[in-house]
């Protein structure tokens, strides 16, 4: 429950107490709490502060914690769940603030076709709650901090770096800093003012849509050189292609993918792979419902009316999709819940089970 | 009596197939006005709680203590049945909020949330008013289907059923100890010991809250607030016994054998649903405080839709019932109940009395 507060204050001993869990039973302090004030909970919420929209397809939120979060180290990356028509909707995102900041920054790039990305450039507003996972990823800075460093990012790869950066200037850094960053163009170029306004940073931005920049067209290794060098450590983010690129000529780079969610359902239906993931158990699909193939696998889920209404049966499909054979609705997103009774895969599918 | 009503296999599709679509439309529009509606009524039920509770620390004063009771009354009443019930039911899992989430939510009331969902999502359910299938259908201490075998002991179904409204959380709470076949000697006490276990911690809880915790913080206006947490859990107990009883033991309410239900399709299941529940008829305030149970027909031909939804899609279900020649059952509280309460003291006593048949036309016992 505490997970940064060193030392609980007395409301929060009290909240928190066995009586108060007790005379605040069944539901618990929280829902209590958080009906006067939505950040007071013991989840890690934050509330949108600012919004500015500083380049076309991209929006900047600046977002202010409760003190449930747990801070980010630069370059980590932390889930943010969001409420779209009545239905939350969870993306990954790498605040771009450095670390210690008091707010959270976090630039969201459009995905043309997404749901989040564009909900939040069209909607987002202050006010706005969110909810937080911890902080996760392991593209941080080391300590010592290294004497030369190179950071190279793609399109809103950018993000992670930016922390990095921010941290460094913030505790006067004195080593060198080179930042290659590749966006479609000058406006689609995200903190390009900031950036040119830091002297002591390499700053070389390649345009792959448009002319100018000062490195022509997509990486090749000239760009790294031109940049710096002999760095000591390079930080690379962004699309895959980016990152394959850049490791490619520097092995020990330390790398990020950024790989929008893919949404397609596949065309063909049967044949797929079922794993079982919690028993470690694969079948080849046969058409009929997961709760019966299941069953035929020897495993014993908990079911009730078979047909659908009841509940008792849903189970999380981690990855893959399947096709409710009542409504013939699909769920293809990752992390999905669905009633095996009445659901069949549709390809490979993943299962809790 | 009720005459058995049934379509033919293929008008029972058709019937099936049409329901079906305003289930799809109503799924496909659920949004953010679905859950801002919900999210409103448990604001509503948390600060009642709490206004209730705060006023019963004052109870010495008469007013404070009405207005409290009522208050703490009401509360209870929207966590068990507009919130509870309904959420339980996974009404809202389509919001993913774990707040919503029906396999893990848990009620103000002494009966254990997994229990419940057992009980009455699966069986209830999907077993509506099959007599020796549906638990529901007497809660195996009543007699409310001619269709049960009378016995000596039905002699004091109407002594059981009053004390059933007074006592009902614990009625519904052990409801899953099956204590009929206990004592039928079907099964031992032994074989139950979990459920009697999660029975009593969670039981335990609630009555440690209301007539200890509660109380003893009150000081000197302890005896204040234990009487008014034990008139608002009475209140709550005969205000859902009522319309709970409403829902499938009004006159024109069907049962069913296992027989007639043996070959049952999707469509047939459909028609047994509507054939065993009744609707109330009420305003707006009275559908949210019955949880939209006054909607019994339209809640059990979609039970995982949001309540809120049924009052809407009810003109609909009533046409196409009346298009299929399909009863649809509905009427003030005072006379539903007023059936009901009839029912429950004619079934004290044995059909030779009363001359009666059961459904499948023989002499009843």
């Amino acid at each position: 429950m505490f997970t940064k507060t060193l030392t609980p204050t007395l409301t929060e001993k009290v909240l928190r107490s066995p009586l108060v869990d007790l005379l605040t039973g069944p539901h618990g302090v929280d829902h209590y709490t958080e009906l006067v004030d939505p950040m007071w909970t013991a989840d890690a919420r934050a509330k949108v502060v600012d919004v500015q929209r500083r380049t076309p397809r991209s929006v900047t939120l600046m977002l202010a914690p409760n003190p449930a979060f747990e801070a980010c180290r630069a370059g980590q990356h932390v889930s943010v769940t969001v409420e779209i028509d009545g239905r939350r909707r969870t993306r990954c995102y790498s605040p771009a603030n450095a670390a210690g900041a008091p707010l959270i920054e976090l630039t969201i790039g459009i995905h043309d076709g997404g749901l989040v990305s564009t909900y939040l450039h069209r909607a987002a507003r202050p006010g706005m709650v969110v909810e937080l996972s911890a902080p996760a990823g392991d593209f941080v800075l080391p300590e010592p901090r290294p004497r030369r460093i190179l950071f190279v990012s793609g399109g809103s790869g950018i993000t992670p770096v930016m922390a990095m950066l921010r941290t460094l200037r913030a505790e006067h850094y004195d080593g060198q800093i080179g930042f290659v960053h590749y966006a479609r163009s000058r406006d689609e170029a995200c903190y390009y003012d900031e950036l040119a306004a830091m002297p002591d940073v390499r700053v070389l931005h390649g345009f792959t849509r448009s002319p100018g920049g000062d490195l022509s067209g997509h990486f090749d290794r000239h760009h790294l050189a031109a940049a710096m060098p002999h760095p000591g450590v390079v930080y690379v983010c962004g699309p895959p292609a980016l990152v394959e690129a850049v490791r490619g000529h520097c092995g020990n780079a330390i790398s990020e993918s950024f790989v929008p969610a893919a949404f397609a359902t596949p065309r063909e239906a049967l044949g797929g792979r079922i794993r079982f993931r919690d028993s470690e158990i694969d079948v080849t699909d046969d058409g009929r419902t997961v709760l019966e193939q299941a069953e035929g696998a020897g495993l014993s889920p908990q079911s009730g009316c078979r047909m659908g209404i009841c509940h008792t049966c849903t189970r999380r499909k981690h990855r893959g999709a399947v096709r409710n054979m009542i409504t013939g609705s699909v769920s293809s997103a990752d992390e999905e819940d669905v009633q095996i009774c009445v659901s069949a895969p549709v390809g490979d599918v993943d299962i809790a089970l | 009596m009720t005459t058995q009503v049934t379509l033919t296999p293929d008008r029972a599709e058709a019937f099936g197939r049409e329901l079906d679509a305003i289930r799809q439309r109503v799924v496909a529009d659920l949004g953010q006005a679905d859950v801002d509606y919900i999210r409103r009524v448990v604001k509503a039920q948390r600060a009642m709680e709490v206004a209730g509770r705060g006023l019963l620390f004052a109870g010495v004063l008469p007013p404070a203590w009405l207005a409290g009771t009522s208050l703490l009354a009401l509360s209870k009443i929207l966590d068990n049945m507009e919130i509870g019930h309904n959420v339980m039911h996974g009404q809202y899992e389509w919001t993913g909020d774990p707040a919503l989430a029906g396999r893990s939510f848990e009620w103000d009331t002494a009966c254990p949330a997994d229990q419940w969902r057992h009980s009455h999502n699966y069986t209830h359910h999907t077993y509506t008013n099959i007599v020796g299938m549906d638990r529901d259908v007497g809660y195996g201490i009543l007699r409310m289907s001619p269709d049960q075998p009378w016995q000596p002991y039905y002699l004091g179904n109407p002594v059981y059923a009053f004390l059933l409204m007074v006592l009902f959380q614990y009625g519904v709470a052990m409801h899953e100890l099956e204590t009929e076949r206990i004592l039928a000697g079907e099964i031992s006490l032994a074989d139950k010991r979990e459920i009697l276990q999660e029975i009593w911690h969670k039981t335990r809880r609630q009555l440690a809250k209301d007539y200890l915790a509660f109380p003893l913080l009150a000081g000197p206006c302890a005896p204040f607030v234990f009487a008014g947490n034990l008139s608002a859990n009475l209140i709550r107990n005969v205000w859902s016994y009522m319309i709970i009883f409403c829902g499938h033991f009004p006159d024109g309410a069907q049962e069913f054998s296992i027989e007639q239900t043996r070959t049952e399709t999707r469509g047939g299941w459909y028609l047994r649903q509507v054939l065993g529940s009744a609707n109330l008829r009420g305003g707006k305030l009275f559908h949210i405080l019955s949880g939209n149970l006054s909607h019994q027909i339209e809640h059990h031909l979609f039970p995982d839709l949001p309540a809120r939804r049924y009052a809407e899609i009810a003109p609909e279900v009533r046409e196409i019932c009346r298009r299929y020649g399909v009863p649809y059952n509905s009427g003030p509280l005072s006379r539903q109940f007023g059936t009901v309460v009839r029912k429950i003291v004619r079934l004290a006593l044995p059909a030779r009395v009363r001359g009666e048949r059961t459904a499948d036309g023989q002499q009843a016992a």
